[in-house]
Protein backbone atom coordinates (compact mmCIF):
# COMPACT_ATOMS: atom_id res chain seq x y z
CA UNK A 1 0.00 0.00 0.00
CA UNK A 2 2.48 2.75 -0.98
CA UNK A 3 0.91 6.06 -1.35
CA UNK A 4 2.91 8.13 -3.78
CA UNK A 5 0.35 10.29 -4.62
CA UNK A 6 -0.74 13.44 -2.80
CA UNK A 7 -3.55 12.60 -0.93
CA UNK A 8 -3.66 13.66 2.45
CA UNK A 9 -6.82 12.63 3.72
CA UNK A 10 -5.60 8.84 2.08
CA UNK A 11 -2.51 9.16 3.58
CA UNK A 12 -4.65 10.19 7.46
CA UNK A 13 -6.54 7.54 6.90
CA UNK A 14 -3.68 4.90 6.00
CA UNK A 15 -1.61 6.37 9.08
CA UNK A 16 -4.67 6.08 11.76
CA UNK A 17 -4.75 2.64 10.53
CA UNK A 18 -1.22 1.91 11.25
CA UNK A 19 -1.45 3.65 14.21
CA UNK A 20 -3.66 1.85 16.04
CA UNK A 21 -3.95 -1.71 16.80
CA UNK A 22 -7.96 -1.66 16.49
CA UNK A 23 -9.87 0.98 14.74
CA UNK A 24 -13.17 1.33 13.80
CA UNK A 25 -14.58 3.95 11.16
CA UNK A 26 -18.21 4.34 11.42
CA UNK A 27 -20.79 6.45 11.01
CA UNK A 28 -21.64 8.57 14.40
CA UNK A 29 -19.57 7.98 17.32
CA UNK A 30 -19.40 4.80 19.62
CA UNK A 31 -21.11 7.02 22.30
CA UNK A 32 -23.82 8.59 19.50
CA UNK A 33 -23.76 6.25 16.34
CA UNK A 34 -26.11 7.69 13.32
CA UNK A 35 -26.76 4.13 11.61
CA UNK A 36 -27.73 0.30 12.75
CA UNK A 37 -25.09 -1.11 11.55
CA UNK A 38 -22.18 0.62 13.50
CA UNK A 39 -24.42 0.99 16.23
CA UNK A 40 -24.08 -2.58 16.65
CA UNK A 41 -20.22 -3.26 15.80
CA UNK A 42 -19.75 -0.83 18.63
CA UNK A 43 -21.72 -2.86 21.09
CA UNK A 44 -19.87 -6.15 19.81
CA UNK A 45 -16.46 -4.29 20.39
CA UNK A 46 -17.55 -2.89 24.20
CA UNK A 47 -19.05 -6.64 24.76
CA UNK A 48 -15.75 -7.62 24.33
CA UNK A 49 -13.90 -4.82 26.50
CA UNK A 50 -11.62 -3.84 23.37
CA UNK A 51 -10.52 -0.42 23.84
CA UNK A 52 -10.59 0.68 20.41
CA UNK A 53 -9.84 3.75 17.90
CA UNK A 54 -13.20 5.15 16.44
CA UNK A 55 -13.67 7.48 13.30
CA UNK A 56 -16.35 9.21 12.30
CA UNK A 57 -16.69 8.95 8.60
CA UNK A 58 -19.57 11.63 8.23
CA UNK A 59 -18.27 15.07 8.48
CA UNK A 60 -16.68 14.73 5.11
CA UNK A 61 -17.77 12.50 2.04
CA UNK A 62 -14.02 12.33 1.04
CA UNK A 63 -13.50 10.47 4.09
CA UNK A 64 -15.75 7.50 2.90
CA UNK A 65 -14.95 7.73 -0.43
CA UNK A 66 -10.77 7.38 0.25
CA UNK A 67 -11.33 4.76 2.90
CA UNK A 68 -13.70 2.72 0.65
CA UNK A 69 -10.81 3.05 -2.48
CA UNK A 70 -7.81 2.42 0.24
CA UNK A 71 -9.86 -0.82 1.61
CA UNK A 72 -11.56 -1.94 -1.01
CA UNK A 73 -14.65 -2.27 1.10
CA UNK A 74 -17.60 -0.18 -0.15
CA UNK A 75 -19.66 -0.12 3.11
CA UNK A 76 -19.54 1.50 6.59
CA UNK A 77 -18.76 0.08 9.40
CA UNK A 78 -14.83 -0.96 8.59
CA UNK A 79 -12.93 -2.85 11.31
CA UNK A 80 -9.07 -2.85 11.49
CA UNK A 81 -6.70 -4.78 13.58
CA UNK A 82 -3.28 -4.58 13.50
CA UNK A 83 -3.83 -2.89 9.87
CA UNK A 84 -5.76 -5.56 8.69
CA UNK A 85 -9.38 -5.26 7.55
CA UNK A 86 -11.37 -7.84 9.80
CA UNK A 87 -15.04 -6.73 8.38
CA UNK A 88 -17.88 -4.77 8.71
CA UNK A 89 -20.92 -5.15 10.80
CA UNK A 90 -22.15 -9.02 9.73
CA UNK A 91 -18.66 -10.45 9.42
CA UNK A 92 -17.66 -8.49 12.69
CA UNK A 93 -21.28 -9.92 14.13
CA UNK A 94 -20.80 -13.33 12.67
CA UNK A 95 -17.14 -13.69 14.27
CA UNK A 96 -18.73 -12.50 17.31
CA UNK A 97 -20.90 -14.94 17.66
CA UNK A 98 -18.44 -17.98 16.74
CA UNK A 99 -15.94 -16.67 19.27
CA UNK A 100 -13.36 -15.87 16.12
CA UNK A 101 -13.34 -12.19 17.10
CA UNK A 102 -12.19 -12.65 20.42
CA UNK A 103 -9.59 -14.82 19.45
CA UNK A 104 -8.27 -12.50 16.85
CA UNK A 105 -8.84 -9.37 19.20
CA UNK A 106 -6.92 -11.74 22.30
CA UNK A 107 -9.24 -11.42 24.41
CA UNK A 108 -11.49 -13.79 26.63
CA UNK A 109 -15.39 -14.34 24.76
CA UNK A 110 -17.49 -12.99 27.48
CA UNK A 111 -18.96 -15.63 29.53
CA UNK A 112 -22.25 -14.50 29.53
CA UNK A 113 -22.45 -14.38 25.86
CA UNK A 114 -21.67 -17.95 24.63
CA UNK A 115 -21.22 -18.47 21.30
CA UNK A 116 -25.04 -19.11 19.92
CA UNK A 117 -26.54 -17.29 22.98
CA UNK A 118 -26.42 -13.90 21.21
CA UNK A 119 -28.11 -10.95 22.66
CA UNK A 120 -31.71 -10.10 20.70
CA UNK A 121 -31.15 -10.03 17.27
CA UNK A 122 -31.37 -6.63 15.82
CA UNK A 123 -34.45 -5.12 14.96
CA UNK A 124 -35.67 -3.99 11.61
CA UNK A 125 -35.74 -0.10 12.96
CA UNK A 126 -32.23 -0.40 14.28
CA UNK A 127 -30.57 -1.39 11.33
CA UNK A 128 -31.90 1.85 9.87
CA UNK A 129 -30.09 5.21 8.65
CA UNK B 1 -32.19 5.25 -12.73
CA UNK B 2 -31.79 1.26 -11.12
CA UNK B 3 -34.17 0.69 -8.87
CA UNK B 4 -33.37 -2.43 -6.67
CA UNK B 5 -35.58 -4.85 -6.13
CA UNK B 6 -34.74 -8.46 -4.50
CA UNK B 7 -35.69 -10.43 -8.01
CA UNK B 8 -33.03 -8.05 -9.39
CA UNK B 9 -30.29 -8.49 -6.91
CA UNK B 10 -30.51 -12.16 -7.17
CA UNK B 11 -30.82 -12.66 -10.75
CA UNK B 12 -27.62 -10.33 -10.86
CA UNK B 13 -25.89 -12.07 -8.03
CA UNK B 14 -26.76 -15.20 -10.24
CA UNK B 15 -25.35 -14.09 -13.72
CA UNK B 16 -22.14 -12.47 -12.47
CA UNK B 17 -21.17 -15.61 -10.33
CA UNK B 18 -21.26 -18.81 -11.71
CA UNK B 19 -23.26 -21.43 -10.27
CA UNK B 20 -24.25 -19.13 -7.85
CA UNK B 21 -27.27 -19.51 -5.71
CA UNK B 22 -28.98 -16.41 -4.10
CA UNK B 23 -31.88 -15.20 -1.43
CA UNK B 24 -32.54 -11.59 -1.12
CA UNK B 25 -34.50 -9.86 0.94
CA UNK B 26 -35.89 -6.64 1.31
CA UNK B 27 -35.04 -5.45 4.99
CA UNK B 28 -37.35 -2.59 5.56
CA UNK B 29 -39.88 -2.95 1.99
CA UNK B 30 -38.49 0.08 0.97
CA UNK B 31 -36.00 -1.41 -2.05
CA UNK B 32 -32.74 0.08 -0.36
CA UNK B 33 -31.90 -2.06 2.42
CA UNK B 34 -31.12 -5.85 1.67
CA UNK B 35 -30.07 -8.83 2.70
CA UNK B 36 -28.39 -11.26 0.90
CA UNK B 37 -27.27 -15.09 1.54
CA UNK B 38 -25.42 -16.52 -1.16
CA UNK B 39 -23.95 -19.60 -2.04
CA UNK B 40 -21.35 -20.23 -4.58
CA UNK B 41 -18.56 -22.94 -5.52
CA UNK B 42 -15.50 -20.13 -6.03
CA UNK B 43 -16.13 -18.89 -2.41
CA UNK B 44 -14.14 -22.45 -1.64
CA UNK B 45 -10.97 -21.48 -0.38
CA UNK B 46 -11.77 -17.52 -0.04
CA UNK B 47 -11.60 -16.01 3.14
CA UNK B 48 -15.36 -14.25 4.36
CA UNK B 49 -13.88 -10.85 3.34
CA UNK B 50 -13.40 -11.74 0.02
CA UNK B 51 -16.61 -13.58 -0.43
CA UNK B 52 -17.83 -10.91 0.70
CA UNK B 53 -16.13 -8.31 -1.98
CA UNK B 54 -16.74 -10.41 -4.93
CA UNK B 55 -20.69 -10.13 -4.41
CA UNK B 56 -19.93 -6.29 -3.63
CA UNK B 57 -18.20 -6.00 -6.62
CA UNK B 58 -20.97 -7.35 -8.61
CA UNK B 59 -23.03 -4.25 -7.51
CA UNK B 60 -19.72 -1.45 -7.96
CA UNK B 61 -21.33 1.89 -7.42
CA UNK B 62 -24.85 1.14 -6.95
CA UNK B 63 -23.71 0.19 -3.04
CA UNK B 64 -23.83 3.71 -1.41
CA UNK B 65 -25.84 4.67 -4.29
CA UNK B 66 -29.66 3.40 -5.00
CA UNK B 67 -29.04 0.36 -2.47
CA UNK B 68 -27.94 1.69 0.67
CA UNK B 69 -27.31 -1.30 2.47
CA UNK B 70 -26.49 -4.69 1.34
CA UNK B 71 -26.29 -6.90 4.65
CA UNK B 72 -24.26 -10.53 3.79
CA UNK B 73 -23.78 -13.94 4.53
CA UNK B 74 -21.94 -15.93 2.41
CA UNK B 75 -21.27 -19.93 1.85
CA UNK B 76 -19.08 -22.34 -0.29
CA UNK B 77 -21.18 -24.63 -1.99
Amino acid sequence: MSETTENPIREAIADAINDHEVILFMKGTPEAPRCGFSARTVQVLEALGTPFAAVDILPDPRIRQELSALSQWPTIPQLFVRGELVGGCDIITEMYESGELAQTLGVEQPADEAPGDDAAPLTIENRLN
Amino acid sequence: MFVPSTEELKLRIESAIPGARAEVTDLTGGGDHFRASVLAPEFAGMSRIEQHRRVYAVFGPDIGGPIHALSLETRAE
